[in-house]
């Protein structure tokens, strides 16, 4: 007799649901003992809507597609020497940042989604998480081998492992995810499912993936397009979690609304490294950042939390301090590693007068007023052959661990000083937001590994920068001023030589 | 509010990493220069409680003496202030004896000098 051909719902339904079972011999509370301390209550886990049906055989056969067409275009990248088509190589520390700064923590939210599916004890949640944690173990593979290809030619890029658990700046990310990942499983589905990979994606990986089409770097726009349909099924599994929170029981509410404004807060801290790759890293810009905020977060974050309303989420809470800083981040963070590139993994650079006009038009409120004079005071200093570098130590955000460079909301020529005493011990902020994150667990967050204090404790390496240095596994001309570097000299070289020929 | 966990024990698990006998007997030192932007952050430095709090303008300048306005600072007018209050330092009594904790945030304003251009860069 012929076995009729399922469907794909039924074999959908059959190859998730149908695999669940009820435990005996155990409790269920000893198999799935993370589900229930953060004081979420779930009481009909089948009310979960699958946002995306899809059964492993049909993911298999639909990444493979996508693979087989990504690492064709990385061989016709390479075989054609793209590297010498994009605008300038300048442009290659975005993929320094985003190599050391962004692909690991794919590989952690791999990790936690694996975590969280394993943990969560409705069927549906846990196929969703599984899945999705493929996908970022692929994202992790997939942009290091598009990225390798510039490993081939370019400083920076070869330990950016080692570089991610080590380096100070780089604790901005790891300890982000190291947070989530330290929460328990519903707390982690918020901040990454919904706050991160909702609220605030379209922040990270439209920048990134346009700014390498407008750059020539068609390698990594690829990886753009081959991650595209995982990052949609990511946001729509983040907004899924919220709704069935918020379904399950009124007592949900004030927990995730918490969750909310904590990680809303995080992932703008973190956001932050974007805006300066936006507003100066590009060498042809795509949007500023405060553009960019506006579209994705103003309009259609404030369109979303209009959607949210009836479940009585309102707003992150700081959400206008977030829009009014937007005219000042990006100015601030760039100015930042201008100052730190002699102790960092990637080059800075003075922007040239068109970038600085640029920048004028994009922030007429502020960029004249309060940085174009910085600018101003290093390009004097470098024209004096004293080009500008922070030379010490500096202070640290408890919470975000960037250094402690924002300014008051009202006042953007005053630092922003915010101090909690906990245990008998002073702690330091950057911002209203990271102080709350603090107080509201100072327990969890007295075990931050802040590096410029464990430099000092003498656990990165020994006494002196170059052993710090030395640590990070940095090369000796991965960081410091671009003009002049080897990477500048390798460029110039492939341009003088593309002249030549073109001369001939 | 206490942190929500799995075990009754959390802080077994979770110790400080910040404390100030991790520190080899130096203090963490924040010091700020007010007004002057253009550097990203307070400086942090380790110091010993004995030192005099008149080494302070020579820690300072390690980091801050790029600045041109730097060489025009006359000590004797600074205003300091020590985790928020104001202080009248001895410039020949150690920092310890006059309240400089861990994590201490010393900041200097220095009257008439506005940054670059005047323009609190």
């Amino acid at each position: 007799m012929a076995v009729k051909k399922m469907g794909l719902k039924q074999k959908y339904a059959h190859l998730t649901r149908g695999l669940d079972w009820e435990t005996t011999y155990e409790k269920m509370d000893d198999v799935f003992p993370y589900d229930k301390f953060e004081g979420i209550k779930i009481t009909d886990w089948s009310k979960w809507e699958d946002p995306f049906r899809l059964t492993m055989d049909s993911y298999w056969k639909f990444q493979a597609e996508k693979e087989r067409k990504l690492y064709a275009v990385i061989d016709a990248f390479a075989q054609n020497n793209g590297q010498t088509n994009i605008s300038d190589a300048r442009y290659v520390n975005v993929l320094k940042l985003f190599l050391t700064g962004i692909s690991p923590e794919e590989y952690q939210a791999h990790r936690g989604f694996a975590f969280t599916g394993r943990h969560l004890r409705g069927v549906g949640p846990r196929v969703a998480c599984q899945q999705q944690s493929l996908d970022e173990l692929r994202h992790f593979q997939t942009q290091c081998h598009t990225i390798s290809h510039f490993n081939k030619f370019f400083n920076g890029l070869s330990e950016f492992r080692t570089m991610h658990d080590r380096v100070f700046y780089l604790s901005v990310p790891k300890s982000f995810f190291d947070d989530a990942r330290t929460s328990g499983p519903f707390e982690f589905m918020v901040a990454i499912g919904f706050a991160f990979e909702y609220v605030l994606t379209n922040l990270l990986f439209v920048p990134f993936m346009s700014g390498a089409a407008y750059n020539g770097d068609m390698s990594t726009v690829t990886f753009g397009f081959s991650a595209q349909s995982d990052e949609s099924r990511h946001m729509t599994l983040g907004i899924e979690v919220i709704k069935f929170l918020l379904e399950q029981h009124p007592d949900n509410l004030p927990i995730v609304q918490e969750w909310v404004d904590k990680w809303f807060w995080r992932g703008f801290r973190l956001l932050g490294l974007v805006s300066m790759m936006m507003d100066y890293m590009l060498p042809k810009k795509v949007m500023s950042w405060k553009e960019a905020w506006e579209i994705y977060f103003v309009e259609a974050g404030g369109t979303l939390f209009k959607d949210l309303e009836r479940y009585g989420l309102k707003m992150p809470k700081y959400h206008e301090q977030a829009t009014e800083a937007c005219e000042h981040i990006s100015h601030q963070l760039w100015g930042l590693l201008y100052q730190l590139s002699h102790v960092a993994g990637l080059h800075a650079w003075m922007p040239s007068d068109e970038d600085m006009d640029w920048l004028s038009e994009k922030y007429p409120n502020t960029f004249d007023k309060y940085y174009r004079p910085r600018f101003e005071l290093w390009k004097q200093q470098e024209a004096e052959g004293k080009r500008f570098y922070f030379n010490g130590l500096l202070q640290l955000c408890h919470t975000c661990q960037l250094p402690m460079t924002f300014t008051e909301p009202d006042d953007p020529t005053t630092t922003c000083f915010r101090e909690s005493e906990y245990e008998g011990q002073h702690f330091h902020f950057c911002s209203d937001g990271c102080k709350d994150i603090f107080d509201r667990e100072p327990e969890k967050y007295i075990s931050s590994w802040l590096p410029i204090q464990q430099i000092f404790q003498g656990n990165c390496g020994g006494p002196t920068v170059p052993d710090v240095l030395k640590w990070y596994m940095f090369g000796p001309n991965d960081g410091a001023e671009y003009v002049g570097s080897e990477d500048h000299k390798l460029w110039e070289s492939w341009k003088n030589t593309t002249t030549k020929e073109a001369a001939e | 509010m206490p942190v929500k966990a799995i075990v009754e024990n959390y802080k077994d698990f979770n110790p400080h990493r910040d404390l100030p006998e991790q520190y080899h007997g130096n203090l963490m030192v924040y010091l700020y220069w007010n007004k002057h932007m253009s550097f990203v952050a307070a400086m942090a430095a380790p110091l010993p409680p004995p030192t005099p709090f008149g080494a302070l303008p020579e820690v300072a300048k390690s980091v801050y003496g790029t600045h041109p306005d730097f060489e025009k600072i006359d000590w004797s007018k600074v205003e300091w202030t020590l985790d928020g209050k104001p202080i009248t330092p001895d410039f020949a009594k150690t920092i310890g004896e006059q309240g400089v904790r861990h994590k201490s945030l010393i900041r200097f304003t220095t009257p008439g000098l506005n940054g670059f251009d005047g323009k609190y860069v």
